[in-house]
């Protein structure tokens, strides 16, 4: 059986398919079978991210509809032996994932995956329905910033009565807060909610702290998962994240600010 | 921290604005969340009887369910206009 991970935040931008990229990347790299599957129906984009963009032939969709195998869609990544790539449909409405078609790709994707990467599309609607419906776990981004932050809480509430755990009485979807694009300096001037601040609000375990980094863009342009960067503070701070993910004690780090001299201290004001 | 910070209120940095408008609009969404679906309706309606008798706004009533252990409460206030 598969462990499905949905990687979900209401709202956009804030670094989901950044998130399911290196997640799903680090998956692999420590030996664990994986799929990534992007749900954005209409505005794929993990397949750039992803460098995998011009090898795409059939979709999810396809594959729902009979118009395609599953083998037939799925993307082997290049650089990662086990991980593969099912990317989401370019042309076709939203309503193509129907709760029955993605329940019957994830079945048959449970058979042979280790681990099952559930990237959702921005707000809550139907596509980020489906994304979390047959979650097991939830990789909650958020940013340090306040309407992320309320729409966090609001997803956590979906995850809480719209999963399928939850309309079948199970065990609750495990939920993970991850914070990205955290900027330590700001949050020590007071002008940038900390770690603390979000953990008190939306009240979940803190799976890791991205910080802030122009390794991300840098990498994203290339089409590399940012954890492949693995000398950066990103890259990092992301494969730690995989660790607590499997159940690893890893310490937080990148969450202070960089020391500054003692002149600098004195006299720049904080 | 410059030792400038130690005369500055640490209260008023708009991170902890942030904080503080958070927890309450996240607390007060929350307790939505947690009321039936039929809700709204029933408070249209409860609206509409009341009004056969007595004219008042759509904000003078406020329906709620308070859950307990063992038994759940509907709290209904109706606020009278005054004569």
């Amino acid at each position: 059986m598969a462990r499905i991970i949905v990687v979900t935040s209401g709202k956009g931008g804030v670094g989901k398919t950044t998130t399911s990229a290196s997640i799903s990347t680090g998956l692999a790299k420590r030996g664990h079978k994986t799929v990534v599957i992007d749900f954005d129906v209409g505005l794929r984009n993990l397949d750039l991210i992803m460098n995998c963009e011009r090898r795409v032939v059939y979709d999810f969709v396809n594959v729902i509809q009979g118009e395609a195998t599953l083998n037939q869609a799925l993307i082997r990544d290049k650089r990662v032996e086990s991980l593969y790539i099912l990317p989401a449909s370019q042309t076709r409405e939203k309503e193509a994932l129907t709760k029955e078609g993605v329940e019957k790709v994830i079945n048959e994707l449970s058979d042979t995956f280790d681990y099952i990467v559930c990237d959702s599309p921005a707000g809550i609607e139907h596509g980020a329905l489906m994304a979390l419906y047959y979650a097991d776990e939830a990789i909650v981004v958020t940013n340090p910033e306040v309407s992320s932050v309320r729409d966090s809480d609001r997803i956590l509430g979906i995850l809480q009565s719209k999963s399928r755990r939850a309309e079948m009485g199970q065990d609750p979807v495990r939920e993970h807060l991850l914070l990205t694009r955290y900027n330590p300096d700001r949050v020590e001037k007071g002008e940038m909610l900390s770690v603390a601040d979000v953990e008190e609000i939306l009240a979940i375990p803190l799976l890791g702290v991205i910080p802030e980094s122009q390794v991300v863009l840098n990498s994203s342009n290339q089409g590399m998962p940012v954890i492949l960067e693995e000398q950066s503070d990103a890259g990092q701070a992301y494969d730690d994240a995989v660790g607590r993910l499997l159940g690893e004690e890893r310490e937080h780090r990148f969450m202070t600010a960089q020391k500054k001299g003692f002149f600098s201290r004195m006299f720049k004001g904080g | 921290m410059s030792f400038l910070d130690y005369f500055r209120s640490k209260k008023n940095t708009s991170a902890n604005v942030a904080k503080e408008r958070l927890q309450i609009i996240v607390a007060h969404e929350r307790g939505q969340r947690e009321q039936p679906d039929y809700l709204p309706q029933l408070q249209q309606e409860l609206l509409a009887v009341i009004r056969k008798y007595v004219q008042i706004s759509d904000d003078m009533v406020q329906v709620e369910v308070d859950r307990n252990d063992s038994c759940s409460v509907l709290e209904l206030n109706v606020t009278l206009p005054e004569k």
